[in-house]
């Protein structure tokens, strides 16, 4: 599948944002951040600017943007128009978690807060379920991929949560959050990637044209000779050789650095932790977007077998 | 509007019986498809660089041509691939905006360019590749099942009918109501065992493809006797000419 770079963009912000959100409306009236509100403000809004930079980059993949607000209407049957009611909706607690925060409001801050963590969980299951509930995606409709998208999520969130909480002197936590949260990614994605490696299409070249009773089909004469859209959209490809090296770069990068970095920070500390950590969760939104990318570049189409007989 | 509808009892479910024995991959059902749907329900259909190199555009038919099977057994098949309109698609279903929708009446799945957001997420459901992103438009279009010609009375009866059925040379192609089993598609599936595309992902797809017929058996291939052209030395041709008798 073709890796579009808004969608790549938009997955990987908003899922940082929405993990800091989330993350933000937990931990902090269980006293385990700094109780500042600037602290929450500072997260709270970057977590904002991310998810509305995601949200604005997937509007970029759509032929009609300014018919987007009809994404809203088929939630009923669509994960795509879920993700979108969803995504709209968990701006209203946020914001109003905002506005609890700079009023002083403690108890309605708290609420909002935690409405918006459950709005952020909603909304990334949703952008999960999009990409799972696609049959003829074999790499995709796996169970490991909402989670996946759950998981990475929150961890990313995490890496930007710790970088804040680093300026307010808290480390300790945050850090310790980033090393089980990174580790849990890591083996998620190792353990998906080493099941698609082994994975059929959902459906072969015999029983794409019903022609299995005669034989072993092969493709003969394409239909055009040009490139379609459909072979630009479903027929991307990534070599082997590539895509295993990217996968250990997206290991090493989105997971192994901001480990390292997060022991570290929280080892050593000092001023040391504030730059450390920084670099970790830029180094794990780095390894997100990779991550992204190959998600895509990775999974093959059912279509294609038409064209490409496997 | 993206969920399923309700089917009425009675029904019709419209489609196409494609015999995979006649087709001769001609491509003309491909292009009189792009014809008559160029100007009509889903028009126009772009096409990009048409007259120079990287000429591409929308189609809603793709004739492929494959070979299957083996030595003796084995033979070129020619395959025109287009919407099935599935009974359950999820093409339509993914559909965030409601374009996307099947109607109940005769089952005929269809977008509505109007409220189409260009998303692609349809095209990605679709596992046989039959929904093409019009890039001009940057809406998705795919096959209407020619819905502006099969209820059209302002032509003449016999010819409201899919411009690709009216098209065929080898009359490859069949319409007709496939809910229906005493309709001439139906018989047709019955009779000659019409197979669905790809049933093992579900989304029972009501077009049926004909597989190509058994041929007879071939007798043994033999070696041909030498002709008296075929023998250079004067001795054996005479040796030839004299056995033969």
């Amino acid at each position: 599948m073709n890796p579009a770079p808004s969608i790549v963009f938009f997955t990987t912000a908003s899922g940082a944002g929405y993990g800091l959100l989330f993350w933000l409306g937990l931990l902090r009236p269980m006293g385990l951040l700094p109780q500042a509100p600037a602290f929450a403000l500072v997260c709270l809004a970057l977590a904002l600017l991310l998810i509305t930079a995601g949200l604005g980059s997937s509007l970029l993949h759509l032929g009609n943007p300014g018919r987007a607000w009809r994404a809203l209407s088929q939630w009923r049957s669509s994960w795509l128009s879920r993700e979108g009611v969803a995504a709209v909706l968990t701006y209203i607690p946020a914001v109003l978690f905002g506005l609890a925060l700079l009023q002083g409001a403690t108890g309605l801050a708290t609420l909002t807060g935690l409405l918006a963590a459950l709005g952020a969980v909603v909304t990334v299951w949703c952008t999960g379920m999009i990409y799972a509930s696609l049959k003829p995606i074999v790499q995709w409709h796996h169970p490991l991929v909402a989670p996946g998208y759950l998981l990475l999520a929150a961890y990313t969130g995490m890496a930007l949560l710790a970088a804040v909480s680093a300026l307010g002197g808290v480390v300790g936590g945050p850090a310790s959050f980033i090393i089980t949260l990174g580790l849990a990614g890591a083996i998620l994605k190792l353990f998906y990637w080493n099941t698609i490696d082994g994975l059929r299409p959902a459906a072969t070249l015999e029983s794409a044209t019903s022609l299995g009773a005669i034989g072993k089909v092969r493709p003969l004469d394409p239909p055009n000779t040009e490139e379609t859209w459909l072979m630009r959209e479903m027929g991307f490809r990534v070599a082997r050789k590539h895509a295993a090296s990217l996968r250990r770069i997206a290991l090493a990068v989105g997971f192994g650095v901001p480990i390292v970095l997060a022991l570290l920070a929280s080892q050593v500390g000092g001023g040391l932790a504030l730059p450390a950590l920084a670099l970790a969760a830029i180094a794990a939104l780095g390894g997100m977007l990779i991550e992204r990318w190959l998600m895509f570049a990775e999974a093959t189409h059912t279509a294609m077998l038409y064209y490409r007989g496997a | 509007m993206t969920m399923l509808p309700e089917r009425p009892i009675g029904a019709k479910a419209l489609g196409l019986v494609i015999d995979l024995d006649t087709c001769v991959g001609c491509q003309a059902c491909a292009t009189n498809c792009k014809e008559w749907n160029a100007s009509g329900h889903s028009g126009p259909l772009p096409d990009i660089h048409p007259y120079s190199a990287g000429a591409e555009g929308t189609w809603f038919n793709r004739v492929h041509s494959y070979e299957a099977g083996e030595g003796a057994e084995g033979r070129t098949v020619h395959f025109p691939r287009s919407c099935l309109h599935c009974e359950t698609p999820d093409c339509v279903t993914v559909c965030p905006t409601g374009a996307s929708y099947k109607r109940a009446e005769d089952g005929i799945v269809l977008v509505n360019a109007d409220a189409c957001i260009g998303c692609g997420l349809c095209a990605w459901a679709c596992p046989y590749g039959a929904r093409e992103m019009d890039e001009v438009e940057g809406v998705m279009k795919k096959c209407t099942l020619c819905v502006d010609r099969i209820y059209n009375e302002t032509i003449p009866e016999p010819q409201r009918q899919p411009a690709c059925v009216l098209a065929c040379p080898t009359k490859a192609r069949h319409f007709g109501d496939l809910a229906d089993p005493e309709s001439n598609v139906s018989k047709l599936v019955a009779e000659r065992g019409g197979q669905p595309l790809m049933p093992e992902l579900g989304y029972n797809p009501v077009n049926r493809y004909l597989p190509p017929r058994q041929r007879p058996v071939q007798a043994e291939a033999y070696e041909d006797s030498p002709t008296p052209m075929d023998i250079k030395n004067p001795l054996l041709r005479w040796m030839d000419r004299v056995l033969t008798r």
